[in-house]
């Protein structure tokens, strides 16, 4: 396997100077103006009001029950997506079945599902007029319009992440080691935590951190299942739009900068562990 | 693992928990995703198979397709390129800042879709940074089908990136060091030996990108003009319904539009399944 | 070590227990939910603190008013899917209407309930304008002429948008005496000049005022003064055409759901303390146009223009203003289809 980044730079099977220096600076151009620049403008937008109004915006009773609730939300519907994807990781990967391709399409849905979509399949659920509503109505159980129904919502949308990343990376590894893990003895839980799970941990924290970050910064759906309600129903993308509709712009971009600060900090904090571990990363995947 | 006694359903395997994890995976996602989604077609039958259509094709909604489908095709082919370069960039190049950019790249995902829309608004517009540059070149952006396409650039670049990197990892060095010696050219090398081996990859992220890109709702309706049969796309037409209080009608465009993707993503899966078994 | 399964499961089991807490917990019988529509923030902020401080020295009880804000088509669907609302406070009758006519939450003669209609305020249609009006708009004819460029929200899905429309229509029929082809074109000539449709009236206000987009934004007269407020006295003014509609917000108790949380009192005097007083003063601070003037400060009074007013009535009503122009294949979608 080819190291990740390469020591010495092999003149057959690289290029001259000028192209990669080309290459390099055309994918910084665009990067730059597709990322970077949007990226600059939240946070420049979010300290036109100078530090104190930054701080302001957090500090405000409504947006710290949306950062509550956001924080809630991704709790409950990324743990239940890291338990889904790795089963249905070991599933696809570990085995061949009928039907298999059919099932990573259903879990591959969700990332193409309109968020509009994704959010009105519940109301016809659980609305008051929907398939349950009647049952929910009567036993007093609020669901859409509540946070179970932004809950729900968000684990749709993040639905695939965790499975998407694991499924590729189980598959390339094979399972000779687990077989390998059962013919000494071990059993199947063991051979699981023993075995596969040090191989895909870092396929697992990735997926993971995606998941959260999507989980956290999910708009449409939420937007069709959350009713609005200040101070209760309302997530940071949600309150965002809010304070952006009263022409609070500062404090809309605040909170915004604050969600792109979220994943930011995730992202990098992935790639300072691939860094630090980088040596146990590629013995792990030379094995 | 490639035993050759084919049962009907699989393959037998010696490794434990294929009934646990099938039965989690077909369990949670029946729950969370294929039962709504039943819900949605029911609701959608409820116009009868010719109200269906008439309401699922009506000239709008056709208009409405084109531009979704359209939008998200050039943004996807846009994306292809330009993610093949920057993961080729990441994967083989050094330069400082390089891994503070690499984890840029997943910005998309987290960004709230609204606060990308309203930023890339800001910057396109015509007193915008970006579009008081293009303005005078009499290129409009903001509120036209090519902002549209800008958005859907921003939304599906992870995508590919993410696809084509690893697999460009992986590559030997070594076929491309025996095509040199066998002497071909830099491009040669990379027409004939790395391009066909990335292209599988490059296919699923540009599905991946187009995919999510037909039914991307909250950046692009900053940056879209709304008009009818001009710069309304898919999505917004069923929230128009939606507030008309046609369920039935939204939920007939929900379904094509679903319908659709779900083709679309079985055929890349089926695809990508035959390039595997054609490699292993 | 850093994935335990139990962890995370547990984890999950306590999120649940903890939302299914902040769900059953949200009405005691003392806290109402109005659900309302994008323009009213700024006036229901101030009078919810009138309301509570009001209510506690009359009863001695605490009350709380929790706030939703949307779309107003967005909010109504909102109340029809199971938004447990307590008072509708929304953009015009047709969409309490509508929830009247889906669930049994209304009674169908709710608009007699409160006096004026249950509209405790009103207001009407203006235009907004860059300073100086460099284009000289002056009346509804001038946003047909080519080359004037018109912001106006997307009458399917937002209710401002919708007043919009029928203000210019029922100009057009004054003008031509009544001669609906006349009004269909003149309106299709003013949606020519509209180069972009934005889901409501906020996203509408943003494009004119801050992306700079357009010479003529048809505003309703209270966002348009609070637009000029926030977002720049010394750039944008007002123009008043000659006639206009009479927009009526309108405001009405949900039966149904006020019974169930115990509410029915709190929510009843919530809706008359808006015709009361204090209620007319805020109105009219926030600029809308309070219906008995005499209760709100006359300086407030003085910056509302004269305007003749023509009402929803006199173009026979939403029902069938709903059913001809914007439902599906209606005079609106005519006026986008493309053999025009």
């Amino acid at each position: 396997m080819v190291a990740t980044s390469r020591p010495h730079v092999n003149s057959v099977i690289s290029e001259p100077l000028w192209v990669r220096l080309a290459l390099i600076a055309l994918a910084l151009v665009f990067l730059g103006l597709f990322l970077m620049l949007p990226l600059f403008v939240v946070f420049a937008e979010a300290l036109r009001g100078g530090i104190g109004a930054y701080v302001e915006a957090f500090t405000e009773p409504d947006a710290l029950a949306a950062i509550r609730l956001t924080l809630i939300t991704a709790a409950i519907s990324v743990p239940l997506n890291i338990v889904f994807g790795v089963a249905a990781a070991w599933a696809i990967a570990k085995f061949d079945f009928a039907g298999k391709s059919l099932l990573i399409t259903f879990i591959d849905l969700p990332f193409s599902v309109s968020p509009v979509i994704a959010g009105l399949i519940y109301v016809l659920l659980f609305g008051a007029h929907g398939w349950f509503g009647p049952w929910l109505v009567a036993n007093d159980v609020e669901i859409i319009f509540a946070v179970p129904g932004i809950v729900i919502a968000t684990i749709f949308v993040t639905f695939p992440f965790v499975a998407r990343e694991l499924i590729p990376l189980m598959q390339e590894q094979g399972n000779e080691e687990e077989e390998a893990a059962l013919s000494l003895g071990a059993g199947g839980w063991q051979t699981f935590r023993r075995v596969t799970l040090p191989n895909i941990k870092w396929g697992l924290i990735y997926g993971v951190l995606l998941c959260n970050a999507r989980a956290m910064g999910e708009f449409g759906a939420v937007s069709v299942v959350s009713g609005h309600i200040r101070g209760e129903t309302n997530t940071m993308p949600l309150h965002v739009e809010i304070l952006y509709n009263e022409y609070n712009f500062t404090a809309a971009f605040a909170i915004a900068s604050l969600l792109a600060l979220l994943a930011l900090v995730t992202l990098v904090l992935k790639t300072v562990l691939e860094w630090r571990y980088g040596a146990e990363l590629a013995a792990a995947r030379r094995l | 693992m490639r035993a050759a006694s084919p049962a009907w359903f699989r393959r037998p395997s010696v490794l434990p928990g294929f009934g646990l994890t099938v039965g989690i995976s077909v369990f949670y996602l029946s729950l969370i995703v294929l039962v709504p989604l039943c819900g949605l077609f029911l609701k959608s039958t409820g116009l009868g198979w010719q109200g269906f259509w008439q309401a699922a094709l009506a000239p709008r909604a056709v208009a409405a397709y084109r531009l979704s489908f359209g939008a998200a095709f050039f943004a996807a082919a846009a994306n292809a390129v330009f993610g093949l370069l920057v993961a080729w960039v990441m994967v083989r190049y050094r330069f400082p800042g390089k891994r503070i950019v690499d984890a840029l790249i997943d910005l998309p995902f987290a960004l709230p879709t609204a606060v990308a829309g309203i930023t890339l608004t800001a910057l396109y517009a015509e007193n915008g940074w970006i579009g008081a540059l293009l303005a005078p070149l009499g290129i409009k952006v903001a509120f036209t089908p090519l902002g549209i396409v800008i958005a859907l650039v921003f939304i599906g670049l992870p995508f590919v990136v993410r696809t084509v990197q690893p697999v460009l990892q992986d590559i030997d060095a070594e076929v491309e060091e025996a095509a040199a010696s066998l002497g071909a050219g830099r491009l040669q090398t990379f027409r004939r030996v790395i391009l066909p081996a990335v292209f599988p990859a490059i296919l699923t992220g540009f599905a991946l990108a187009f995919a999510r890109g037909i039914g991307e709702y909250g950046s692009v309706i900053f940056i879209a003009g709304n008009l009818p049969m001009v710069s309304e796309i898919a999505p917004l037409l069923i929230v128009i319904k939606l507030e008309q209080y046609d369920y039935a009608g939204a939920t007939a465009i929900a379904a094509f539009m679903l319908l659709v993707s779900f083709v679309l993503l079985f055929v890349i899966n089926l695809l990508q399944r035959w390039n595997r078994a054609r490699y292993l | 070590m850093f994935l335990n399964l139990g962890v995370g499961l547990r984890f999950a089991a306590v999120g649940l227990v903890l939302s299914a807490m902040a769900s059953t917990s949200a009405s005691a019988g003392t806290d109402i939910l109005n659900v309302s529509y994008d323009p009213t923030r700024e006036l229901y902020r101030s009078f919810n603190k009138a309301f509570i401080e009001d209510w506690k020295a009359r009863t001695g009880e605490v009350v709380a008013v929790r706030m939703s804000h949307g779309g107003a088509g967005k909010q109504a669907r909102a109340v029809i899917d199971g938004l447990a609302a307590d008072v509708v406070t929304l953009a015009l009758a047709y969409d309490i209407d509508v929830i009247a006519e889906k669930t049994e939450l209304i009674p169908a003669d709710w608009q007699t309930r409160l006096p004026h209609n249950s509209a405790p305020y009103t207001s009407t249609i203006v235009f907004l304008v860059h300073k100086g009006n460099p284009k000289g708009i002056c009346d509804w004819d001038d946003l047909a002429k080519p080359g004037i460029q018109v912001i106006t929200p997307n009458p399917k899905t937002s209710g401002g948008a919708r007043w919009n429309y029928l203000a210019a229509w029922g100009y057009a029929l004054r003008t031509w005496g009544g001669d609906e082809a006349k009004a269909r074109d003149f309106v299709a000539a003013i949606f020519r000049n509209v180069p972009i449709l934005d889901t409501g009236a906020r996203g509408a206000t943003t494009t004119f005022v801050r992306r700079g987009i357009g010479d003529v934004l048809l505003a309703w007269e209270n966002e348009a003064f609070l637009a000029i407020n926030e977002l720049g006295p010394d750039k944008f003014e007002i123009v008043v055409p000659s006639v206009s509609i009479l927009a009526e917000p309108s405001v009405t108790v949900v039966e149904g759901n006020a019974k169930k949380h115990g509410t029915l009192k709190i929510a009843q005097a919530y809706l008359e303390y808006l015709y009361a007083p204090e209620g007319q003063r805020l109105a009219a601070k926030h600029y809308y146009r309070p219906v008995l003037p005499e209760h709100a400060d006359p300086a407030d009074v003085a910056r509302f223009p004269k305007v003749d007013l023509f009402t929803i009535d006199s173009l026979g009503g939403w029902r069938k203003a709903q059913a001809v122009h914007f439902a599906d294949g209606g005079v609106f979608d005519q006026l986008y289809q493309p053999n025009r």
